[in-house]
């Protein structure tokens, strides 16, 4: 199979304004005997459930939370870039793609990036008329912020919680269209299956959380907005109920999985202080605007940060990097961070945390000031700590945070099944092998307000409108299949807890497929997974049945897929011989310990397609062309 | 474990959980022991100790609702030796820590209790309600696309502060459950004040007010008699002036609209 990513012709700035006109349109009158399934109702799912109603489409809407407002796009704090350029002070379209592809570092491709760049001044306007609050000055127009290392002020934000007013936004217009009866809603609602019928997508199989109830729904489309599978870490800025299950499940019905290790590891997450430790929690890398990363020079230096001389700290990110200084982006970051740690100069008493320490700026411009800015964050830090962060450095060190790769889709968001969308952090697209600060709100709004709801359409326009009924034998099928897979789970009355096999598999991930990764250590790993991943289904211990609201029942078959989701993302960390972004292999490293890309070998995405349980997935290649942006080293010194 | 205070001692607890099989059948406490409650641990990972350890012995584990664990989703509650999300002021559940308790503590962990969330299992209500007065004028008419360059509605910063602070609302339901009489006028305010303070929800401000006040009648909510709790509860410290903007609102719409 030849992987053809539809990018349209012509000139760069050109082609999604000639694609729109290019694509076929369904007629209005004909749009409402057409159903498309959402799943997801994050930034991603919700803006493209409310949209695609208000053009006419019939929309089922699900989500595995009691509300769709509380998708994990809610815990965003930071902002979202838009191309805005209102502090003139030199942004534009061009500048945001060419920012986006080079933080990258130069494994996205050109088309899809451009034309998120484009819209994303669109959706400034959007969530400005539907009442979100983002900061303005006091002349009333909007404020900016300079964010992740941007050399312009191109982030719009609202307080330290942009992700929640954002999904506000789109969670109203979704309701707005509920209410119209043109989006059902169904909430507590897991799709565990998807379902083709002569090659096409044309459905999905759910459970109900609280009534175990497996029942089938049949559209003309589907779109997954899922979001990403960093929970296969256990350890994760995720939601605890963040997980891979309905993309993973689309991988096995023939959606090709692409660039699975590029997994994004935040620089400034608060350390993990014990085993019963369920999640990280992120603060902002706005932060690092003003604070200053440092350990002590010295190997075993155990006294009070206080206590530490200035000449006897290591503010490491302005040693190495002069000209980005603590600005660096989250790969460079993080990866400096565990460098610090290894050599044995961390802090805090698992010492696997550095310093950030406001003691400068505080004395600068005042701890009233620091906490105008950072207040919230700071009380965050203090209620997870119970330390002072005004008088005490915070201790911080990365944590999972966000995954680049996902399911393979074409220009049009279009996955290797016909039918079958993803959109959002689900997919792989935009943000090549490492994100930049502020880029997945505006991704996700992108797909879902502004590309997801043309390319849809030239779609649907192509197929007869007629319904499949779920009780068509492809429904009924996966409804056995799946049945039969939750008996097999309650039937195995094992020993070990679900989240004792998940944090085994978190350990094996972070430890040989996390911030630094190297072939002997990977290929260690994926005979550990399938160990693991054997004994689960040997030993795993689920209690009650499925008729019920059974906690362990849903976890077991979250954590069954990222057994099998972790060995992909080993092999494809084993395939890629270079480093990139938040891929960093050992063995491939410039003398100065920076990535070192093999752009000859590796200008491609990695899209992976399953051929069986325990069976080795297969590698398609797409060749990523770099017409507009040449390729350099990147270089934050 | 602490991070530079390593001097923090575990403590073993007694739990009075709220048991309850599904809605139709009815619940009861029961009490159970945790040991070795590390004081770094987060309330709802000691609820997860609690669990592993019940999993182990054949016992179904406490359901209990929690996702983000960053207290910004709204999922958790939790009522705890009676008080709404626990004794820590300006705290969601999930970000309460058990340094807050004492070694020998016995605590009492019961669900929100207001007849319009019933009891789903155990600690899980549905809360489901919020989200049809949300549905049922929560927004601001407008389409994806042809709406205007964001900063042609320039909005003064005192006002769009205003709306910011009603806008935090995670939508948990504390304020309901703090009631005494289970009132969602809180809740509901916070969303009215939001809209009818920007000047792009100024067009529809009235309908609005009256759909979602009726839906929360229609829901079961209780009235508001001005105790204040909903506030003193309220983990993101939504101010009480809300209410009193919602009343003027719906006072002003029923002398004026063409709805009624």
């Amino acid at each position: 199979m030849i992987l053809d990513s539809k990018i349209p012709e012509g000139p760069l700035a050109e082609k999604w304004d000639k694609h729109k006109f290019n694509v076929k349109l369904v007629n209005p009158a004909n749009k409402r005997k057409y159903d498309i399934i959402v799943v997801g109702t994050g930034l991603a799912g919700a803006s493209a459930a409310a949209t695609l109603a208000e053009l006419g489409y019939n929309v089922k809407a699900f989500c595995y939370q009691d509300s769709p407002r509380r998708a994990h796009s809610i815990a965003a704090q930071g902002g979202i870039n838009a191309a805005k350029n209102y502090q003139n002070d030199g942004d534009s379209v061009y500048r945001l793609f060419y920012d986006t592809i080079k933080g990258g570092d130069y494994r996205a491709r050109e088309a899809n990036v451009y034309r998120l760049a484009q819209v994303s001044v669109n959706i400034i306007d959007q969530c400005v008329a539907q009442g979100v609050p983002f900061a303005r000055e006091y002349g009333g127009l909007l404020a900016n912020r300079s964010f992740g290392g941007a050399q312009v002020s191109r982030t719009f934000y609202a307080r330290g919680q942009t992700g929640q007013q954002l999904l506000l936004g789109a969670y109203s217009a979704l309701n707005r269209q509920i209410a119209y009866g043109k989006v059902k809603l169904y909430p507590r609602t897991e799709m565990l299956d998807l379902v083709m019928v002569d090659g096409k997508a044309r459905g999905i199989v759910t459970r109900h959380l609280v009534t175990g109830k497996i029942e089938s729904h049949s559209a003309h489309a589907v779109i997954l907005a899922t979001g990403g599978y960093g929970n296969v870490f256990f350890l994760s800025t995720n939601a605890m109920g963040s997980n891979a299950t309905a993309a993973w499940r689309a991988y096995k019905k023939g959606a090709f999985f692409a660039n699975p290790c590029f997994t994004q590891i935040h620089p400034t997450c608060i350390p993990v202080s014990g085993g019963y430790q369920s999640k990280l929690t992120l603060m902002s890398e706005s932060l690092r605007n003003d604070g200053r990363v440092w350990v002590p020079k010295a190997v075993g230096d155990n006294r009070a940060p206080q206590d530490i001389p200035e000449d006897e700290r290591d503010y490491f990110l302005e040693r190495k990097y002069p000209s980005f200084g603590n600005l660096v982006p989250r790969d460079v970051a993080s990866r400096n961070a565990k460098q610090a740690c290894d050599e044995g100069r961390g802090v805090g008493t698992t010492k696997l945390a550095v310093y950030l320490d406001f003691a400068d700026v505080i004395k600068r411009d005042g701890a009233d000031k620091v906490a105008q800015k950072y207040g919230n964050l700071f009380d965050m830090y203090a209620k997870i700590t119970g330390e002072d962060p005004y008088t005490t450095p915070m201790r911080i060190y990365p944590a999972v945070h966000y995954t680049m790769g996902g399911l393979w889709v074409d220009y049009n968001l279009m996955t290797t099944v016909p039918g079958l969308y993803a959109t959002g952090e689900c997919n792989f697209s935009d943000h090549g092998a490492n994100r930049l600060g502020a880029s997945a709100l505006m991704q996700g709004l992108a797909d879902g307000y502004f590309v997801i709801p043309y390319t849809i359409g030239d779609y649907l326009a192509q197929m007869p409108s007629t319904r499949v009924e779920t009780s068509h034998p492809a429904f009924k099928e996966a409804e056995t299949a799946l049945k039969a897979s939750v008996d097999r789970l309650l039937s195995i009355n094992g020993t070990r807890t679900v989240d004792e096999f998940h944090k085994a598999l978190g350990q094996i991930m972070w430890d040989y497929c996390g911030m630094a990764r190297n072939a002997e250590g990977l290929q260690f790993a994926k005979q550990e997974i399938r160990k693991l991943r054997d004994e689960f289904w040997r030993d795993v211990k689920i209690v009650g049945v499925n008729e019920e609201l059974n906690i362990t029942l849903e976890k077991a078959g979250r954590v069954a897929d990222f057994l099998e989701l972790g060995e992909l993302m080993v092999d494809d960390a084993l395939n890629r011989n270079e480093s990139c972004g938040g891929h960093f292999r050992e063995e491939f490293q410039t003398p100065e310990n920076e990535a070192l890309r093999d752009d000859e070998n590796y200008t491609y995405v990695a899209a992976w397609q399953y051929t069986g349980d325990n069976q080795q997935a297969v590698l398609h290649k797409e060749e990523l062309k770099f017409e507009n942006v040449k390729l350099t080293q990147r270089s934050y010194k | 474990m602490a991070g530079n205070n390593p001097n923090s001692k575990p403590m073993n607890l007694t739990l009075k959980v709220w048991r309850q099989k599904n809605f139709q059948s009815a619940g009861k406490m029961e009490t159970y022991q945790v040991k070795d409650i590390s004081p770094e641990m987060s309330f709802l990972e000691m609820m997860d100790v609690l669990n592993e350890d019940l999993l182990r012995k054949g016992i179904d584990p406490v359901a209990f609702d929690h996702d983000c664990r960053e207290g910004i989703c709204g999922t958790c509650s939790l009522y705890i030796n009676g008080r709404a999300h626990g004794p820590e002021r300006g705290t969601t559940t999930c970000q309460l820590h058990m340094r807050k308790f004492s070694d020998g503590d016995t605590i009492t962990i019961e669900p929100w209790r207001a007849g319009p969330f019933p009891i789903l299992k155990d600690l899980i209500v549905d809360r489901s309600a919020m989200d049809r007065i949300q549905q049922a004028g929560g927004y601001i008419s407008v389409n994806t696309g042809g709406v205007p360059d964001a900063n042609e509605i320039p909005i003064p910063k005192d006002i769009a502060d205003k709306a910011f602070d009603a806008a935090t609302c995670i939508q948990c339901g504390a304020c309901v459950a703090a009631c005494k009489n289970g009132s969602a006028m809180l809740f509901v305010s916070a969303k009215v004040s939001q809209l009818a303070l920007l000047p792009q929800g100024k067009v529809e401000r009235k309908t609005r007010v009256e759909n979602m006040v009726a839906q929360m009648d229609k829901e079961g909510f209780g009235s508001c008699t001005n105790i204040g709790s909903c506030a003193a509860e309220c983990p993101v410290g939504i101010s009480l002036e809300n209410i009193a903007k919602l009343n003027r609102e719906y006072i002003g719409a029923a002398f004026t609209s063409e709805n009624v």
